[in-house]
């Protein structure tokens, strides 16, 4: 088994040298403002990352992971199970690099953001600490395997339903169910150009709320309840990231799957 | 009421040159202005308001007697007010619908009544009394006539001292003062449609010229006037040509073109017909559109300016805008010197007025035009003022093309003078000078709160990141982008710009929003023709490129809304735009590898549908209908027919019905077997794709083979059998349009018997529109061609609305009767129908008609009529003048008519009699004529009906000159 993961990894390695996408890599640079585009270093970056993990994975206990497998496959259905595989011997190794505690074994929240900013090309920290929660259903500050592989599920293969329910996952922090006012005043105060004065800009970012409201708050209690959001983005799909972008584009979804499940499309030939 | 009406009618032609008021904006204000003036009548002169006019005003009213109460008598019918005169009788009196009204009091207090609809009652009242002056005060108060000046009143006043008078004259002088506002106010809806003044082309030529000379960087060679006098007024046209609007002509040395010559004129500007050689001059004659000015021509003239004028246009548009504070200034001194110089013959008037009546009311708002001087000097200030602030903020300022800027400033600014306003509690005559930048929304002051609210959004727009972009997107989704309002304020807030802004962007989601917006308002024209001048065109041009299938959509069914007039077709053309739609049409090439089966998957339909709807619109021009058909449309459009989803078919049927119209269209439908899908279609659910279908088919029956294939495909029972919907005229005209071109064919009339078709159309002769009727007497006259139809037409009934339809004007309408009524007049029964309803004298009488069609068509008509009447010569003989008319058409110069006349003349010489008397009006020297230059060309033509008729009548006019030889001799 480990000889034939180590025939494929090298031909994938070589074939990863002339990936499509590898020439256009690190001649732009991150733009900020309205084309939040995540350039193409991070994605350099987090395909270097990549290589250097699979090649970790050979390491794993083989027993445990087809384990891992089998329970994860029960209950995440958007993944085949050689699929999960991959993404479970991923994430092995990117643990591993981030220096493992016993007790503890999964990502923690800085590890994950390096991951989203560079796989995922996302630029928002605040962000990414929300997608982070989102990801922690158990709350232990920690992403375990289970967490990743369906997080990711969502991410790659989500239907809109899945989307929909993580995004206002993402938006409301403090666990009561809805999105307040302040939740969305603290999620839209970068969003408009610095004006001559902090007021003024305060000023037109608590109208910008109001709109916000007054478009998605059907039920008029003042802040997004779930049906909602649901109600409003059903309407207009525009506004499923109304309050930022914590879905990776699609180009990096189609980006990450060819990476990370390489071998397996190079083993089915 | 109304008096000043009587003097609009002078400055108004086009409102009330008519027996109906227009309805206009113009129309509408004023209205409201004499409502207004009428309304307060009674609480600010209630003794004038009691004086009982020399005659009643009197209208037909929509008001119903139960709306008046107290202080009326109502009856079913009828309606009088307690209110009388010193002779008992009422003021005012209504038995439904006509009313009558004595008194300014009654007139102020029926307004009250008719509430909702005053302006209707208003305008009814004005329509009907079209000098209430009169009769309001007498012919001696005449206002049309052109002495009205105080003193002639004055005069009366001091003759005859009665204390009425009095009140006349006091009632006179309050008319004349509603008269004179009234020219005020009108005024200023008339100034503002001058588009282009002296003033502002001096300053773009001026401004253009700074910047150009030679290099790269420069965005012209030279721009030079061709006279270097300038007049008083600023125009350096010669004065017989500023009659027309012109105002000058530039000499422009673009980088990458030859020499233009330009007119620069009030309506516009275009290219001229240049100088000529020797002697200087120019040619006047206008060589191309008129654009809206000097920039926009040039930027569509020349490729390297409007590239160089891009890089200039931050160093440019912050010049632009210095320039515009300044020609505001002498805008508004024009707009006051027009207003002072019109009414100032008034203005004697209007100052003894204010010694007269100083309490009035009036007088105050009639006063501005005194103060113009000093508002103008403080616009000035302002506009400094901004200028300096702008500069501040120069960093911020964004990308815009000079006109656009403009727009903007002035918003700018007028918020800017209402907290000025505000903080120096300036007089009202100020506010009676600021003008909006835009007609429609002086009409109502109060703006709608939609319009505060889509600013604010828009300035989200402008100051957002992508999050607060799209949530302003979505929410400026909600607002009603049907309504006019809410589109004009989009536009005029700025947002039209900020929109297209963001279709340049990377942004996906901002983008799909923008565009969503775009599509709903671009149902406007206004808002069309707004895109194309912001250059939005190019940018969605590009979006079809994109991955995004959503985004392909949106672009493409904006491109479609807003190609709905020429300059914007060609703009889609010449950016590339017919390559990239027809690409969308491409179901399998949009989905990749994956669909190389012939199925596509929903959103691949979708994108294909959107395209297709933008080129429907863009295929209305002759050369985008060429680009299509070149980008390899035609096989793509024929690929989709095969779908079945409607909302696919019907644009795809409307662009090849569009293109129909041109013989490589026709050919290549033939060659694609489109005719096939079309006949299936035909009996499709939808009646728009039905309706499509047919006036496909109309538009390619013209060639035989294509005839055939609807027969060979089974498509004429459907088309029979769509006879019988006669609901939907615009299907039934493009069914019967069908039924038409295909009943050529011999073959295909027995079918349409065979369908009972023909009884159908019988039917159709009356109470149809004529688009339908041109159509159902052609088709009915290609039947007649044949016996069985000829009795089958007698024996329905159809001779009688046939001759019926010989009086009308239409064209084409009289064209294909005549044929019809002809083709029946072979049968000598139904002849005698046709001789019975005097349809042979309605036919020579149709040899008058002005269009050379009719008459030839009319001339082969009565040859078969001739035939086959009973006592044909009696008959010919009894319409006079008939023959002396015959033979005069054959000085006609159309050979279609001298063809038919010659026709003609063969049967009706079979006469003896009428032989004789054409003879004496000189048939045959004018005969002889014909033969030599005509008749004998016409004998070798291919055309075998001309054949025959030409040598016919080269042998009458043997015969002619046989029997006159003979006569002389005996």
């Amino acid at each position: 088994m480990a000889a034939y993961f180590f025939n494929h990894l090298r031909t994938f390695c070589v074939v990863a040298g002339v990936l499509p996408w590898s020439h256009s890599v690190g001649h732009r640079v991150v733009n900020s403002g309205i084309s939040g585009n995540p350039g193409h270093i991070g994605l350099e970056l987090g395909y270097l990352r990549i290589v250097r993990c699979v090649e970790a994975t050979l390491g794993m206990d083989q027993k445990t992971l087809k384990k891992l497998v089998e329970s994860i496959s029960n209950t995440v259905k958007n993944f085949k199970k050689s699929e999960v595989e991959c993404l479970l011997r991923l994430f092995h190794s990117l643990v591993e690099r981030a220096n493992v505690r016993l007790n503890n074994f999964g990502l923690d929240r800085n590890a994950f953001r390096a991951i989203l900013h560079s796989i995922f090309g996302m630029t928002d920290d605040m962000l990414m600490n929300r997608v982070f929660f989102a990801f922690d259903k158990d709350n232990d500050n920690c992403i375990n395997a289970k967490e990743w592989v369906k997080g990711l599920s969502v991410f790659l293969r989500g239907t809109f339903e899945e989307k929909l329910k993580f995004c206002f996952e993402v938006y409301y922090l403090n666990g009561d169910g809805y999105i307040s006012r302040e939740e969305i005043f603290d999620m839209l105060k970068n969003s408009l150009c610095q004006q001559s004065s902090e007021e003024e800009t305060d000023e037109g970012i608590k109208e910008l709320v109001d709109i916000t409201l007054k478009k998605m708050d059907y039920d008029n209690d003042g802040k997004i309840s779930f049906a909602d959001f649901e109600k409003a983005v059903k309407e207009e799909r525009l506004l499923l990231e109304v309050f930022g972008p914590c879905l990776p584009e699609a180009k990096n979804c189609i980006d990450f799957e060819a990476l990370a499940f390489r071998h397996i499309l190079t083993s089915s030939f | 009421m109304g008096v000043a009406l009587t003097r609009s009618a002078q400055w108004t032609a086009a409102g009330y040159g008519t027996r109906t008021l227009e309805i206009t904006p113009l129309n509408e204000a004023i209205l409201k202005e004499i409502i207004m003036f009428v309304e307060s009548f009674i609480y600010k002169h209630p003794q004038e308001a009691k004086y009982v006019f020399v005659e009643p005003l009197e209208w037909k009213t929509n008001l119903d007697p139960s709306a008046f109460e107290s202080g009326y008598i109502v009856s079913e019918t009828t309606v009088k007010s307690e209110e009388v005169d010193k002779d008992g009788q009422p003021l005012l009196s209504v038995s439904v619908p006509h009313i009558k009204v004595r008194s300014f009091g009654q007139l102020s207090r029926l307004l009250l009544i008719a509430k909702d609809t005053k302006l209707k009652e208003a305008q009814a009242c004005i329509e009907a009394n079209r000098d209430p002056v009169t009769k309001i005060l007498g012919l001696d108060y005449n206002t049309k006539k052109e002495d009205t000046s105080v003193v002639n009143i004055l005069d009366k006043i001091t003759k005859d001292e009665d204390p009425e008078s009095e009140i006349k004259m006091k009632l006179g002088m309050l008319l004349k003062q509603l008269d004179l506002h009234l020219l005020n106010h009108s005024l200023k809806h008339i100034s503002l449609e001058i588009c282009l003044k002296p003033t502002i082309v001096k300053n773009d030529i001026e401004l253009l010229k700074h910047f150009s000379g030679k290099g790269e960087q420069t965005v012209l060679e030279s721009i030079d006037y061709t006279s270097d006098y300038e007049f008083s007024n600023g125009c350096r046209a010669p004065p017989w040509r500023q009659i027309h609007g012109e105002i000058c002509y530039v000499l422009v040395k673009p980088h990458d073109v030859e020499t233009l010559c330009i007119t620069c004129s009030a309506e516009g500007v275009f290219l001229n017909g240049g100088k000529t050689d020797d002697e200087g001059e120019i040619n006047y004659e206008r060589k191309s559109e008129i654009y809206k000015d000097l920039v926009t021509f040039l930027k569509e003239k020349s490729a390297k300016f409007s590239e160089n004028m891009s890089k200039q246009d931050v160093r440019f548009s912050g010049e632009w805008k210095k320039k515009e504070a300044l020609k505001e200034a002498p805008k508004k001194e024009e707009a006051a010197a027009l207003q002072k110089a019109l009414p100032a013959s008034g203005k004697s008037v209007l100052e003894k007025n204010q010694i007269n009546f100083g309490k009035s009311q009036m007088t105050k708002r009639l006063e501005p035009s005194l103060n113009w001087k000093a508002t103008v000097d403080f616009k000035k200030h302002k506009s400094l003022l901004r200028d300096t602030q702008e500069e501040k903020h120069g960093g911020r300022l964004e990308r815009s093309g000079p006109p656009v800027s403009h727009r903007r400033a002035q918003l700018v600014r007028k918020s800017a003078e209402k907290i000025e306003e505000i903080i120096s509690g300036s007089s009202s005559e100020s506010e009676e000078d600021e003008e909006p930048p835009d007609h429609r929304q002086e009409a109502n002051v109060d703006l709608p709160s939609e319009y505060w609210q889509i600013q604010k959004l828009v300035k989200y727009l402008k100051g957002g990141n992508q999050i607060a972009t799209v949530i302003a997107l979505c929410s400026m989704k909600d607002f009603n982008l049907a309504q006019e309002t809410c589109q004009l304020a989009i536009r005029d807030v700025g947002g039209l710009e900020v929109l297209i802004n963001l279709l340049d962007t990377d942004e996906v989601k901002c983008k799909i929003g923008s565009l969503k917006i775009l599509k709903e308002i671009s149902h406007n024209p206004q808002i069309r023709r707004n895109i194309v001048d912001l250059g939005g065109l190019p940018i969605m041009v590009n979006i079809l490129d994109s991955p995004h299938k959503s985004l392909k959509c949106l672009a493409a069914e904006t491109i479609a809304n807003v190609a709905k007039f020429r300059r914007a077709r060609r703009a889609v053309r010449r950016h590339g735009g017919i390559t990239k739609l027809v690409a969308l049409l491409d179901c399998a090439q949009n989905s990749g590898e994956l669909a190389q089966s012939s199925l596509c998957d929903a959103r691949d339909v979708e994108v294909a549908r959107c395209g297709a709807l933008a080129l429907w619109s863009c295929s209305k021009s002759y050369m985008n209908k060429e680009a299509i058909r070149k980008a390899g449309g035609i096989p793509l459009l024929a690929g989709l027919l095969k779908t079945s989803h409607e909302n696919v078919l019907i644009p795809v049927v409307g662009t090849l019905q569009e293109c129909a119209s041109e013989e490589s269209y026709r050919a290549a439908i033939k060659a694609e077997r489109i005719i096939e899908n079309l006949v299936k279609n035909l009996s499709s659910e939808n009646e728009q794709l039905q309706e499509h279908c047919a006036m496909a088919i109309y538009q390619c029956a013209e060639d035989e083979e294509t005839r055939d294939l609807v027969r060979l495909h089974g498509g004429l029972k459907p088309l029979a059998s769509l006879l019988n919907n006669t609901d939907n005229k615009e299907r039934l005209a493009a069914v019967t349009g069908a039924i038409w071109k295909c009943s050529i064919s011999k073959e295909n009339v027995t079918k349409f018997r065979e369908y009972k078709a023909i009884e159908t159309l019988v039917g159709l002769l009356t109470d149809q529109p004529e688009e339908v009727l041109v159509n159902v007497v052609g088709a009915l006259g290609e039947c007649c061609q044949e016996y069985e139809n000829r009795v089958l037409v007698r024996k329905c009934g159809g001779i009688q609305p046939l001759v019926n339809l010989l009086v009308g004007i239409n064209q084409a309408l009289l064209v294909n009767v005549t044929k019809a009524v002809g083709a029946c007049a072979v049968e000598p029964e139904s002849m005698m129908i046709i001789d019975r309803l005097d349809g042979v004298r309605l036919l020579w009488s149709l040899l008058k008609n002005p269009h050379p069609h009719v008459k030839a068509s009319a001339a082969w008509a009565l040859c078969p009529c001739i035939q086959n009447a009973k006592d044909a010569g009696e008959m010919v003989r009894s319409f006079v003048g008939g023959l002396e008319l015959v033979v005069n058409l054959l000085k006609s110069d159309n050979k279609e008519v001298l063809a038919s006349v010659c026709a003609a003349i063969t049967n009706i010489a079979k006469d003896q009699e009428n032989l004789a008397v054409i003879t004496d009006h000189g048939v045959v020297p004018l005969l002889s004529k014909l033969a030599n230059t005509l008749l004998l060309d016409m004998v070798g033509s291919p055309d075998e009906e001309l054949q025959e008729a030409a040598a016919g009548c080269i042998s009458n006019i043997r015969r002619l000159a046989l029997a006159i030889e003979k006569a002389r001799y005996t």
